[in-house]
């Protein structure tokens, strides 16, 4: 079967659980920015939780079914109507063939995650179905869905209408966001004083927040120690000798205003980082509209990986809710 | 050097082999790679070298990030005592400096340069202390430059120039980023060549450009069949510099799949290097040519 695309979006992509391992050759991870939600949508309409879904970010698209199916909408509160009519997220629905799938206007959070049964079967290319929009690489074409594709979708036993996850079981950022960070990396750059501002400032998404990074706003600048630039380095002192960035690390051009690096990260480069939000918080940045207030909170490793396994541990209630 | 660890959140363990950039710092950052890699550490997801640092990513609920530590803290003592000898490549590229598309865009961004009334290769000339353009594009092709980190965007090259830090070229990066690059534009930023693999925004100095890709995700061009990334860190690169005539041939052979660089295996010492770098460099240039 297929699914044919009338209206995209704004930036529709396909997504799966990610592309590791070519990090090393500038291949960024990939994959849904909010992975509770993917995996979790996949679980509702009975496929792996690994399959490709497609990540709506901020407006949904107009989707016609071309025979049966069941889907379901997970992570950003966009809701689904089938040819008109409301249909509940995080909820598994039947899509007769002909139907059409559209959305209503965002009423919170940033990306939606609409899963059907079989999973959205692009070809696997360096082991993943994820779109890499940059480097024109997997998904539809390396590319954001345009109106008139047809997405192949793959064979799946489907699953039955209304299984549902249970509203504590639904996470999403609060508001302001408290997104957790282990200082490090090039923290020794900045001043005490710079490193407490950082901590007790609110800060606000930038319009420039995408799949490549998150840009925040509103801090004050944090003042450098000073030091003679090394060789090889830049002359700015936020410059470093290029190295590489990992996923969630916060740099700050200019010591002004913070990117935290996502799914789609540039690899490295040349800017400082503050250290790098834990695992468990990156879903959250996933779902941050733009002028979302936010917060950086410092956390030593042991309470990073506390905080890991409380999110596994979500998981596998949602994997027994749903079982 | 001074060998710094820290941690990237619970999945990276960052290391610098040093602050400043060397071959001395990049051939350890090179080497723990190439250890952790051998090792094949059960959870190791990403494994990066970096010029003068590396970096891996790995699953804390595979191996905690304290024995993943003292694993890579084994790793340096390997590397400090490794012969620093490689077996690499050496790759020719064509270089049109001075091309029609980078200098269109090079004037299209022209209010967000350090000098504005010149060009970025009359700019990197002159506070290089290089006679013109002409004596810029002796320097930069002249010797050859390592590949000392692949990112950034896909199969984007850093690349480091083989010659004592007297003769390195060191440029600033545009005082705000361009929105624009033509793709395999040839760019410098602080001690850094490199290549963009695509077109984007970016912030180096854009010196010329290569007719020959380097990156193909439809893995058509035929050189790039077997993997859609050209380079590798540990690579070695010499540009030839081309006229119009030499770079429209070019890029109509890669278009009919003619076109294959010229690319020889290479045994590099960096003692050898050391010892006597001009030396080095021509033998590295007989082997390239075939003598």
């Amino acid at each position: 079967m297929a699914i044919k695309v009338l209206k995209p979006g704004l930036a529709t992509t396909v997504q799966d659980l990610g592309r590791p391992g070519y990090y090393n050759i500038g291949i960024p991870l990939s994959g849904g920015m909010d992975r509770l939600a993917t995996r979790t949508a996949n679980m509702l309409v009975g496929n792996d939780e690994g399959a490709a879904v497609l990540e709506a970010v901020f407006m949904g698209p107009e989707l016609e079914f071309t025979a049966d199916a069941t889907v379901a909408v997970t992570g950003a509160d966009l809701p689904p109507k089938l040819d008109g009519a409301a249909r509940d997220s995080w909820t598994s629905f039947t899509v007769k063939k002909g139907q059409v799938l559209s959305f209503e206007f965002l009423k919170k959070g940033a990306r939606a995650y609409i899963a059907v049964s079989g999973g959205i079967d692009v070809p696997v290319v360096l082991g993943s179905r994820s779109t890499y929009a940059l480097g024109a690489l997997g998904g539809f074409k390396g590319r954001k869905l345009e109106a008139g594709d047809e997405l192949p979708v793959g064979h799946g036993k489907g699953a039955r209408d209304g299984r549902s996850v249970p509203a504590n079981l639904r996470r999403a950022p609060g508001n302001p966001a408290e997104l957790r960070m282990v200082p490090g990396l090039y923290w020794h750059r900045i001043t005490d004083e710079a490193g407490k501002h950082f901590f007790a400032d609110t800060w606000k998404v930038a319009p420039e927040a995408d799949r490549i990074g998150y840009r925040f706003k509103g801090g004050r600048p944090l003042d450098f120690v000073p030091r003679q630039q090394p060789f090889g380095a830049g002359s700015d002192p936020s410059n470093i000798v290029d190295a590489c960035y990992p996923y969630g690390s916060i740099q700050v051009p200019g010591g002004t205003e913070p990117i935290v690096l996502h799914r789609d990260a540039v690899s490295g480069g040349g800017y400082f980082m503050v250290g790098t939000v834990i695992s468990a918080d990156m879903d959250l940045i996933g779902q941050l509209q733009p002028h979302t207030q936010a917060r950086f909170v410092g956390v030593d490793l042991d309470t990073a990986l506390k905080a890991r396994h409380e999110r596994e541990g979500l998981l596998h209630k949602v994997r027994e809710a749903l079982s | 050097m001074k060998t710094r660890y820290s941690y990237g959140g619970d999945e990276h363990i960052f290391v610098e082999m040093d602050e400043e950039m060397s071959l001395d710092a990049f051939f350890k950052a090179l080497f723990i790679t190439n250890a952790v890699r051998d090792a094949k550490i059960k959870g190791v997801t990403e494994i990066c070298p970096a010029n003068a640092s590396m970096q891996i990513k790995f699953d804390p609920d595979v191996i905690k990030p304290a024995d993943m530590l003292s694993e890579l803290k084994k790793f340096e003592s390997v590397a400090e005592k490794a012969e620093p000898v490689i077996k690499t490549r050496i790759i020719e590229i064509p270089v049109y400096y001075n091309d029609p598309w980078t200098h269109e865009t090079l004037m299209r961004f022209r209010e967000r340069h350090q000098d504005p009334k010149s060009t970025d290769i009359e700019y990197a000339a002159r506070i290089n202390n290089l006679d013109g353009p002409d004596g810029f594009i002796k320097a930069h092709s002249g010797a050859p430059w390592f590949v000392s980190m692949v990112g950034f965007v896909a199969g984007l090259p850093f690349l480091y120039q083989m010659v004592d830090r007297q003769r390195q070229i060191e440029a600033p990066k545009y005082l705000r980023p361009r929105t624009d690059t033509p793709k395999l534009t040839i760019g410098h930023g602080g001690c850094f060549g490199c290549i963009y693999s695509v077109r984007g925004a970016g912030g180096y100095q854009m010196f010329g450009i290569t007719p020959m890709p380097i990156y193909d995700p439809n893995q058509k061009i035929s050189y790039l069949r077997d993997f859609m990334c050209l380079f590798k860190p540990g690579d070695i690169v010499k540009w030839k510099p081309i006229d119009r005539a030499q770079y429209d041939a070019t890029v109509a052979d890669v278009d009919a799949g003619k076109f294959a660089p010229l690319m020889r295996n290479v045994t590099f010492s960096l003692a050898d290097f050391h010892k006597d770098i001009d030396a080095s460099n021509r033998k590295l240039n007989e082997v390239l040519h075939g003598h």
